[in-house]
C-alpha cells in the first residue's frame, strides 16, 4: 500500500470529523493506528452550531482553523473592539470570531483552552475552510 | 455583462473542461473545491483555489450560501455550476442574481419548471409535444377503459409514490385487473393515498435527445441529436451523435419538439430536451429538459465544432449567439464512452484508490477528457468517471474503429474499471449495427 504524508493527514481528518475513537488497519507492509484522546475537539454535530476545528489535542501551540468558508469577523459590530486579542485567555466555549456566509453570522467557538498568541486572519478578509485563524498555546 | 472571472462550483472532468475553455479565454479563474480536491488537477489549473468545505459533498459542492460567499468574496462575476451538484438548482441561481453575480445556465424561474416533473409536462404538452400518455384513475373500469385506449401493456403506479416503488407492469386486461386491487391496497400503506395512475408502458425504447442553444437576443438553435439509449440503470455509458438509423423525418421532428419545449419555458443558455423513441411505433414523448451542460456535450462538440463552454459564457456575458440555424453544420459521426472506477464483477460497485497507471491513448480522431494521472486518487465521496473518451471519424464505422482502438491501448492500474465492458460493447454485433434499445445492455449483461 502507497501511502503519502497527505493520504495520512486525509485519514486523521475523517477519523476526527467521524464518531470513531479508534482505528487499526493493517495491511501487507502497512499498519496505522490511531486513537483520539481526551482532549480531542467537539466533532461532528456540535462543530455546526460554530465550534472551530482545532488541530493536534494536547499541549503546545494549538491553531483555531475556520470551520467553514466566509468573511472572517474579529468583532461582534463594526467599531467595536475585537472578540479576542493577542494575550487573552480562551476556554473552549469562548467566542473568538464571527464568520458570515450570506448574511448568516456564524459564532467561532475556540475549541482549546489557552492564550491566544497570534491571530492568523485579516478582519474582513475571506476565509476558507480549514484555514488557520488563530495560534493558542494550550494550558498545560 | 461581460463575465471577467469565472468561480466553477464543481469538480472532476468537467471543472478541468471548464478551466481550459478559460484558459482559451483568457478569463480568471476560481475553483471552489472541497478539501479532498484540494490537490486535484483542476486546482492546479484554476488561477485561485479555495477550499469550500469538507469532502463529503453535503458540506461543501452541494452548499448554496458557501459556493455564493466564496463567488463573491472572490470577486469572481459569474459561477460556472457544471453538471450535478447545484447545476440545476433555482436558489443557487437566485441567490447569485441577489448578489449581481451571474449564473451560467438559464434564470432560476426557468430551473423550478424544468425541475418539476408535473409542471415540465404540463408546458410539453402547452406546447404541443406528445408525453407518455398517462393518467390517473380512481376505479378498476376507468383503469380499464384508459389501457383498452392507450393499448398493453401499461404500468401501474401509485400516485403518491415515486422512486420506482410500487410500480406494477400489466399486459393484459386479466393481469390489470389482478394487479390492480393490489397496487392499490399497497400504495395506501406505503403513501397513505390509494390514488393510481397509469401510464403507458413503452416496451422497446430509445432514449435521444436534442442540444439547444439560446442567447438572451431571442436567438434558439438546436445542434443536432445524441442517441444514449446504452444505459445500466438510467446511468448512460455509451452516448453517440447522430442517432444511428434514426429517419430523416423523426430526427426532424424530435429537433422542432425540443425547440417548441425551450421556448415555451423561455430558455436561455445551452440544454438539452430529453426524449423517449417508441421503437415499435415510431412515436417519441418528451421526458424532460437538463437545464446544463451534460457529461455527453463532446460528441456534439466534435460534429459541430463548436466550444459548447465557450458558447454557455458568450451567452450568460449576454452577447448573442453569433449564429443562426442555418449555419450550423454538423460533421461527421461521434461517440463517447464513459471510463469509469468500478467494478464489473461484483455487481458495478464503485471502486475508489489510487491509480498507479493511468495512460490514455493518443490517437487522430480520438479526444480525451479527465482529470486523472498516475497518482490521483478517486475519492469515495463522489462519481466514479474517470475520463471520456471520444471519438469522431467522418463515418460512425471510422469513429468505433478508432474507439476500438482506443479502449485497447488504456492502460490503468490501482483501481478496477469498465474497459473491458466498454470494449466488449463496441464490438458487440448488435450495437455496431446501431439497433439498439435502453434494455439491451441490462440483457446484455444478465
Amino acid at each position: 500500500m502507497d501511502l503519502s504524508e497527505e493520504d495520512v493527514r486525509e485519514i486523521l481528518r475523517i477519523i476526527d470529523r467521524s464518531e470513531v475513537e479508534e482505528l487499526r488497519i493493517e495491511v501487507s507492509g502497512f499498519s496505522l493506528h490511531v486513537r483520539k484522546t481526551a482532549t480531542s475537539p467537539p466533532a461532528g454535530g456540535e462543530r455546526e452550531d460554530g465550534g472551530s476545528r482545532a488541530a493536534t489535542p494536547g499541549t503546545g501551540t494549538q491553531i483555531v482553523e475556520a470551520p467553514m468558508l466566509g468573511t472572517f469577523y474579529r468583532s461582534e459590530a463594526p467599531g467595536e473592539p475585537p472578540l479576542v486579542a493577542v494575550g487573552d485567555h480562551l476556554e473552549p466555549d469562548s467566542v473568538v470570531c464571527l464568520i458570515e456566509v450570506m448574511k448568516l453570522m456564524n459564532h467561532v467557538q475556540a475549541g482549546v483552552s489557552g492564550t491566544v498568541v497570534d491571530v492568523l486572519a485579516e478582519d474582513g478578509a475571506l476565509v476558507e475552510f480549514g484555514q488557520p485563524l488563530f495560534s493558542v498555546t494550550a494550558d498545560a | 455583462m461581460r463575465v471577467r472571472r469565472l468561480f466553477v462550483a464543481n469538480r472532476g472532468e468537467i471543472a478541468v473542461r471548464i478551466l481550459r475553455t478559460c484558459a482559451e479565454l483568457g478569463l480568471a479563474t476560481v475553483l471552489g473545491a472541497s478539501l479532498a480536491d484540494r490537490d486535484s488537477l483542476a486546482a492546479e489549473l484554476a488561477d485561485r483555489v479555495v477550499v469550500i468545505g469538507a469532502p463529503h459533498p453535503s458540506e461543501s459542492y452541494l452548499k448554496v450560501p458557501t459556493i455564493v460567499a466564496a463567488a463573491v468574496g472572490t470577486g469572481c462575476d459569474a459561477v460556472h455550476p457544471g453538471y450535478g451538484f447545484l447545476s440545476e438548482n433555482p436558489a443557487l441561481a437566485s441567490a447569485l442574481a441577489e448578489h449581481g453575480v451571474v449564473f451560467v445556465g438559464p434564470p432560476a424561474e426557468t430551473l423550478a419548471i424544468a425541475g418539476d416533473k408535473l409542471r415540465a409536462r404540463a408546458a410539453a404538452i402547452a406546447a404541443g409535444l406528445p408525453v407518455v400518455p398517462g393518467r390517473e384513475v380512481s376505479t378498476f373500469a376507468d383503469a380499464r377503459a384508459f389501457a383498452d385506449a392507450e393499448g398493453y401493456p401499461v404500468l401501474v403506479k401509485a400516485a403518491g409514490g415515486g422512486g420506482g416503488r410500487g410500480i406494477k407492469l400489466a399486459v393484459d386486461a386479466a393481469s390489470l385487473e389482478s394487479v390492480f386491487g393490489l397496487a392499490r391496497a399497497e400504495a395506501a400503506a406505503a403513501f397513505g393515498d390509494e390514488r393510481l395512475y397509469l401510464e403507458r408502458f413503452v416496451r422497446a425504447a430509445r432514449h435521444i435527445e436534442v442540444q439547444v442553444a439560446a442567447d438572451t437576443h431571442g436567438t434558439m438553435v438546436h445542434l443536432g441529436e445524441r442517441d444514449c439509449s446504452t444505459q445500466r440503470r438510467y446511468q448512460k455509458v455509451i452516448e453517440e451523435t447522430p442517432a444511428p438509423r434514426l429517419s430523416r423525418q423523426l430526427r426532424d421532428s424530435l429537433c422542432e419538439a425540443a425547440l417548441a419545449f425551450a421556448r415555451a419555458i423561455s430558455y436561455r443558455n445551452i440544454g438539452t430536451v430529453e426524449f423517449v423513441v417508441d421503437v415499435e411505433t415510431g412515436e417519441f414523448f418528451f421526458l424532460e429538459m437538463n437545464c446544463r451542460i451534460q457529461v455527453e456535450h463532446p460528441v456534439t462538440e466534435l460534429v459541430c465544432g463548436l466550444d459548447l463552454v465557450a458558447l454557455q459564457l458568450r451567452i450568460a456575458s449576454g452577447e448573442s449567439l453569433g449564429f443562426q440555424q442555418a449555419d450550423v453544420r454538423l460533421d461527421g459521426h461521434a461517440i463517447e464512452c464513459r471510463l469509469l472506477a468500478e467494478d464489473s464483477d461484483h455487481d458495478f460497485r464503485p471502486a475508489p484508490g489510487r491509480l498507479e497507471r493511468f495512460v490514455m491513448p493518443e490517437l487522430p480522431g480520438l479526444r480525451v477528457d479527465s482529470h486523472c494521472r498516475a497518482g490521483t486518487v478517486i475519492p469515495p465521496y463522489y462519481d466514479s468517471l474517470l475520463a471520456k473518451l471520444i471519438a469522431h471519424g467522418p463515418e460512425r464505422d471510422d469513429a468505433l474503429a478508432t474507439m476500438t482502438t482506443a479502449l485497447g491501448d488504456i492502460e490503468v492500474a490501482g483501481v478496477q474499471t469498465n474497459r473491458e465492458l466498454l470494449a466488449r460493447l463496441v464490438a458487440d454485433s448488435r450495437f455496431k449495427s446501431g439497433n439498439i434499445t435502453t434494455n439491451w445492455l441490462e440483457q446484455a449483461l444478465a
